[in-house]
C-alpha cells in the first residue's frame, strides 16, 4: 500500500517536472539556497514560493525544519522518513558527502512563514489554514490575496474565517488602489477584530489615505482603545491572580511550619528547591528510560516530591528544631545555617548551574479569551494552587492528624495530657509543612530556574504572606498572598517593578504597625504568647 | 618636568623594593602564584565556578609545558562567596598572605570595584573576564571581556541595518551594568535619529521571577506598526523565568528578537531552547566558531570536566586571552614583579579563540572580535553576523556627556581618565 503510494508520489512528481520543464522559476531560485548567504536564500524562498513548482511546498518546508541540505552546489531535501531527494529532479538519492544543512536567520524565518502562508491558505488541515491566515495577515503580501479570496469562499471554519478574513482585511487597509468601500470594509473588520494588531493597523496607515478613511480608521482606533483598556484591566488583575497563587504556594508550607507551630524556619525556601530538584531527576529518568509518560512526568514528581521534602523535613525536625522549641533565635539561625548547608549540599551534588526542567506540551502556549490572554503554565498554576490549599485545609479540619495538630498548637500541655503524643505531632506537621513545600517546588520549576538559590527568591515573600495573613491561619496566608499578588500586579504598570515593590513593603510595614497579628489574627485563648 | 623626574625616581625606588621583596621569597618558595578569586558559593556561584575551573586547567596545562621562568605555577583559590565586602578581604589574603604574582578573579561590577583599592594599595595585578560597563581604566586592573562599543553598540547596529528595528525596548536588572550600558545605548540611538517614544526603559529587580506584565508591555510596545527589538541586560537568574515567559505568551523571534547581553551557553543550559530558536546573544566568543583553536580548547575542556556535556562560553575565553598575555608578559619581563609585567603586557598579542589575535592595548582593554548569534534549538549559537576585524575595546564611552573627552592610556600619559580638552589627568 506505501510502496504503491509512493510509486503513485513519484509519477506526479516526474509529471510535475516535465511540465515545468527545464528553466523554470524553480530551477532558477533552487541553486540559490547553496550560496550560504541569507539574502541569496530569502531570495531563493520567494522564488521557490512563486514557482508553482510540485516540489516546491516541501522545498520550503524542509527549510523550516533545517531538513534542506546543500553539498557542492547541488540542493537535496530529506524527507521525514529520512530519505534523501535531489531536489532539483525529485528523484532519490544516495547520501553525497558533506552535506550541510542550509542556514536560516529571523530573516530567512519570515520569509519562510510569509511563503508558507500563501502556499497552505489551502491546506485540508484547519490548523495549518488559521496558521497560514495569521502569516498572511503578518506578511500583508498582495499577491496572496486570490487565493485568499478563494479560501474565504469555501472556508467552513468560523474562527479560521474570521482569520482570513483579517488578513484580507490587513491587505487591503494597506493597499493604495483598494476602493474606498473595500477599505472601509476592511476598517469595520478589523473594529470587530478589536485586537492590538487590529489597531496597529488602524494606527499606521500609508499616507495618502482619504480623509474619510483616516477618519473612519481614527474612530474604529479609538473604540478598540477603549476595549483594549478595559481588557487590560482584568489581564492585570489575572496576573495578580496568577502572582498571589505562586506566593500562596510558596508560603502555604510555612503556614504550618511558622504559621501554626511557630517555629521560624529559614531553610523552607530549600524545602521548595529540593521538590524542584526532585521534579528534575524524574523528568532525568523519564527521559532516558520512557520518554512517551513525559507529559505526565509533574504528576509523577508530585508524591516523590512530597515524600522526599516530607522526609528531610522531618529529619530535620527531630536533630535540630526539636531540642529548640521555644527560642526564637537560636532556631532562625539554626534554620539559616541549614538552609546554607542544604544549598551548598545540593550545589555539590548537581552542579552550580540551572538544571533544565522541561515543560510538557499541555502546559505551553496561550489561550485568547476575547481580550485576554491567559497562558496555560498560569492557568495550570492557580488551579494547582487552590487544590493544595483544600487538600491542606481538609487535612487540618477532617483528619485525626490535623485535629491532633490543631490541639498541640493550641494548648500543648493540655494536649498532652489528653494522651497525644506532642513529639511526634511535631515531626509529622514539620514534615507535612515541608513536604507540602515540596510539591510547590514542582509547580515553581515550570516558571521559574532550577538552581540551588531557587528557595531564597521565596523566603522573604513567604515570610511576608504568612505575617501579612495573620499567623496561625490557613484562610489568612490565603487572602494574603492574593491581596499581595493582586495589589503587585495592579501597581506594576505605574509604577514600574522595582518602585512597584518598594510601595508594596512599605505599605505592610504600615499595616503590621497598626494590625500587628496580620489580617486574620487568632483570638482568645488559642495564642500562648 | 622635574616632579615627573622625582615621581619616576620614586616609582623605580619602590619597585626595586618590591621586587627585591619578591626575590627573597622567591627562594624560599618553588613555584609562582596565582590567586583565583571567583565566587564558588552564593548567587554568583552559577557564572564563577566554571571560571575557576577554566584557570586550574590553564595553570595545569603552563605546568605540563614546564612552567613559567623555570618554576612551576601554583594555583591559590579563595572563595568570596557571592559576597562584595568579602571579595576585598579575600583579595587582600591572596596578595598580603600568599604573594600571588597576579589575580584571575571578579564578575559583577561591584566585585570589581570592592577590589579594585585593594589592588591599588598592595600593587597587585587583576585579570577581569567579563563584559562590563566601561566608564574605568585602573593601572592594576586588565580588562579582557567587552566594553560596551565591543558588545553593545555593534549588536545594536546589526538590529538597526539587518533587522530594520526602529523601535527600542531597553530591559534590565537594576544595578550598576545595565543602568550605564543602557544610559550609553539611549544617547547612541538617540543621535542616530530614534525618537525618545520609540525607547522603552525598563528595570527589575535582581531574580525577578514574574514577568507577565513586562512580557505584556513588550507585545503591545512591539505592535504599534514599527519593528521592535527588546535589547536585554537582564542578569543572572532572572533570565529563565524572561525566557519561559517570552515563549509562553508567544513572543517569536522573527516578530520581536530579544538581543541579550548576559545569555550565554551557560544560562541556556538551564532552558528548554525550542521556543527561544532566532532570538539573539552578542558576544565575542561562541562555542559554535569553528577555528582549529577553539575545537582544541572545547576537546581539553571537556577532557578536563571529565563531562561531555559542558559547554564553553565568552568569559572563560576572556580568561584565556588573558592568562596566555599574562604569561607572555611575564616571559619578556623576565619576572612576575607587577611594574614590570604592567609595563611589559601593553602590545602584547596573543591569537584569541576565534581566529584572530587580540592585542593589549594601553587603556588595558583588549581587540576582540564582535559576533552576532541566533540561538539554536541545541542550546548553541549560530553566528549571523559578525564584525570584519577587531575591535579595540574603549575604557570611556564616546556616548556619554561626562566621558566623551576622556582617554585612558598607562603607556605614555599613565593615566586612566586623561582629558583630551582640559589636557589634564583626572578629569
Amino acid at each position: 500500500m506505501t510502496s504503491l503510494r509512493s510509486i503513485l508520489q513519484a509519477f506526479v512528481l516526474l509529471i510535475g517536472m516535465a511540465s515545468a520543464a527545464m528553466a523554470g522559476p524553480y530551477e532558477d531560485a533552487l541553486p540559490k539556497f547553496a550560496a550560504d548567504s541569507y539574502a541569496d536564500t530569502e531570495a531563493a524562498v520567494s522564488g521557490v514560493a512563486g514557482s508553482g513548482h510540485p516540489l516546491a511546498l516541501n522545498v520550503v518546508e524542509a527549510l523550516r525544519d533545517g531538513r534542506l541540505l546543500v553539498a557542492a552546489g547541488r540542493v537535496y531535501l530529506r524527507d521525514v522518513s529520512g530519505r534523501l531527494i535531489d531536489a532539483a529532479t525529485g528523484g532519490a538519492v544516495e547520501p553525497a558527502a558533506g552535506l550541510k544543512p542550509v542556514r536560516v536567520n529571523n530573516r530567512v524565518r519570515r520569509a519562510i512563514e510569509a511563503a508558507l502562508g500563501g502556499m497552505t491558505l489551502l491546506s485540508p488541515d484547519a490548523g495549518a489554514r488559521l496558521e497560514a491566515a495569521r502569516a498572511v495577515f503578518r506578511s500583508r503580501d498582495a499577491a496572496a490575496l486570490p487565493v485568499l479570496e478563494k479560501a474565504i469562499a469555501q472556508e467552513s471554519a468560523v474562527a479560521v474565517r474570521d482569520a482570513l478574513e483579517g488578513a484580507r482585511a490587513a491587505i487591503l487597509l494597506s493597499r493604495p488602489d483598494a476602493s474606498s468601500s473595500e477599505r472601509l470594509a476592511a476598517i469595520e473588520t478589523l473594529h470587530i477584530r478589536g485586537d492590538q494588531d487590529a489597531l496597529a493597523l488602524l494606527t499606521t496607515l500609508p499616507p495618502g489615505a482619504p480623509s474619510d478613511i483616516a477618519e473612519a480608521a481614527s474612530k474604529a482606533a479609538d473604540g478598540i482603545r477603549t476595549r483594549l483598556a478595559l481588557w487590560n484591566a482584568v489581564q492585570n488583575v489575572w496576573y495578580g491572580l496568577s502572582l498571589g497563587s505562586v506566593l500562596l504556594l510558596a508560603a502555604i508550607g510555612l503556614a504550618i511550619t511558622f504559621g501554626t507551630m511557630g517555629v521560624i524556619n529559614m531553610a523552607h525556601g530549600e524545602m521548595v528547591m529540593i521538590g524542584a530538584y526532585t521534579t528534575f531527576l524524574v523528568q532525568e529518568l523519564i527521559r532516558t528510560h520512557a520518554p512517551g509518560l513525559f507529559g505526565a512526568s509533574l504528576f509523577i514528581a508530585l508524591p516523590l516530591a512530597f515524600l522526599v521534602a516530607g522526609a528531610i523535613g522531618i529529619l530535620i525536625e527531630r536533630t535540630v528544631i526539636r531540642f529548640l522549641y521555644g527560642r526564637p533565635l537560636e532556631t532562625l539561625l539554626a534554620t539559616w545555617g541549614l538552609s546554607l548547608i542544604l544549598q551548598q549540599g545540593v550545589r555539590t551534588i548537581f552542579g552550580p548551574t540551572n538544571r533544565e526542567v522541561g515543560t510538557p506540551g499541555w502546559m505551553s502556549g496561550a489561550l485568547d479569551v476575547a481580550g485576554l490572554s491567559l497562558t496555560y503554565n498560569r492557568i495550570t498554576i492557580v488551579v494547582f494552587a487552590f487544590l493544595v490549599f483544600s487538600a491542606l485545609l481538609g487535612v487540618l479540619r477532617y483528619t485525626s492528624l490535623g485535629l491532633y495538630v490543631r490541639a498541640v498548637t493550641q494548648n500543648r500541655r493540655m494536649a498532652g495530657s489528653m494522651g497525644i503524643r506532642t513529639s511526634r505531632i511535631d515531626a509529622l506537621a514539620f514534615g507535612l509543612g515541608s513536604g507540602v513545600a515540596g510539591i510547590a517546588g514542582v509547580a515553581l520549576s515550570q516558571i521559574d530556574n532550577v538552581s540551588p538559590n531557587l528557595g531564597q527568591g521565596y523566603i522573604i515573600d513567604s515570610f511576608m504572606v504568612v505575617v501579612f495573613g495573620g499567623v496561625g491561619n490557613l484562610w489568612g496566608t490565603l487572602v494574603g498572598a492574593m491581596t499581595l499578588g493582586i495589589a503587585n500586579k495592579l501597581l506594576e504598570p505605574y509604577a514600574g517593578a522595582v518602585l512597584g515593590k518598594i510601595l508594596l513593603l512599605v505599605a505592610i510595614i504600615l499595616f503590621i504597625q497598626r494590625r500587628p497579628r496580620g489580617l486574620f489574627a487568632l483570638k482568645g485563648r488559642a495564642v500562648e504568647a | 618636568m622635574l616632579k615627573m623626574t622625582r615621581r619616576n625616581l620614586m616609582a623605580l625606588a619602590s619597585a626595586a623594593l618590591v621586587s627585591g621583596a619578591m626575590a627573597g621569597s622567591a627562594q624560599a618558595q618553588e613555584t609562582i602564584k596565582v590567586g583565583v578569586l571567583h565566587s564558588l558559593s552564593g548567587t554568583m556561584a552559577i557564572s564563577e565556578t566554571t571560571l575557576k575551573d577554566v584557570m586550574l586547567m590553564l595553570i595545569d596545562e603552563q605546568n605540563k609545558k614546564g612552567g613559567l621562568l623555570g618554576k612551576k605555577l601554583e594555583a591559590v583559590v579563595v572563595d568570596p562567596a557571592s559576597n562584595w565586602p568579602l571579595f576585598a578581604e579575600k583579595a587582600r589574603e591572596l596578595i598580603g598572605q600568599h604573594k600571588v604574582s597576579a589575580v584571575f578573579g571578579a564578575w559583577t561590577s561591584v566585585s570589581r570595584k570592592s577590589v579594585l583599592p585593594v589592588f591599588k594599595e598592595l600593587n597587585s595585578i587583576l585579570f577581569y573576564p567579563v563584559q562590563y560597563e566601561g566608564e574605568e581604566s585602573e593601572r592594576n586592573v586588565f580588562y579582557t571581556g567587552a566594553a560596551p562599543n565591543q558588545q553593545a553598540i555593534p549588536a545594536v547596529d546589526y538590529l538597526a541595518k539587518e533587522e530594520k528595528v526602529e523601535r527600542w525596548v531597553l530591559a534590565g536588572t537594576d544595578y550598576v551594568y545595565p543602568r550605564t550600558t543602557n544610559k550609553i545605548l539611549e544617547a547612541y540611538l538617540k543621535s542616530q535619529g530614534v525618537k525618545s517614544e520609540d525607547i522603552l526603559i525598563n528595570y527589575t529587580p535582581f531574580g525577578h521571577a514574574d514577568w507577565q506584565t513586562i512580557v505584556a508591555d513588550i507585545k503591545k510596545f512591539g505592535s504599534a506598526g514599527k519593528k521592535t527589538a527588546v535589547v536585554s541586560t537582564i542578569n543572572g537568574d532572572a533570565n529563565v523565568p524572561f525566557y519561559k515567559e517570552l515563549a509562553n505568551q508567544g513572543v517569536k523571534a522573527t516578530e520581536i528578537p530579544v538581543v541579550a547581553f548576559s545569555v550565554g551557553e551557560e544560562e541556556l543550559a538551564g532552558i528548554d531552547t525550542k521556543p527561544l530558536v532566532g532570538h539573539l546573544a552578542a558576544w565575542n566568543y561562541f562555542q559554535s566558531v569553528e577555528t582549529p583553536d577553539n575545537k582544541a580548547f572545547i576537546a581539553k575542556w571537556k577532557a578536563f570536566t571529565k563531562n561531555e556535556k559542558r559547554v564553553t562560553n565568552d568569559p572563560m575565553e576572556a580568561h584565556v586571552i588573558g592568562f596566555n598575555m599574562w604569561v607572555k608578559a611575564v616571559e619578556k619581563a623576565g619576572t612576575t614583579d607587577p611594574d614590570q609585567v604592567i609595563d611589559f603586557i601593553v602590545g602584547i598579542e596573543v591569537p584569541n579563540l576565534t581566529g584572530g589575535v587580540s592585542k593589549m592595548l594601553p587603556n588595558h582593554h583588549i581587540t576582540k572580535p564582535v559576533l552576532i548569534g541566533e540561538i539554536k534549538e541545541d542550546g548553541q549559537f549560530d553566528t549571523v553576523w559578525q564584525t570584519d576585524g577587531l575591535v579595540s575595546g574603549e575604557a570611556w564611552s564616546k556616548y556619554l556627556e561626562g566621558s566623551k573627552d576622556l582617554i585612558a592610556d598607562w603607556k605614555d600619559l599613565k593615566c586612566g581618565n586623561y582629558n583630551t580638552v582640559t589636557k589634564k589627568c583626572g578629569a
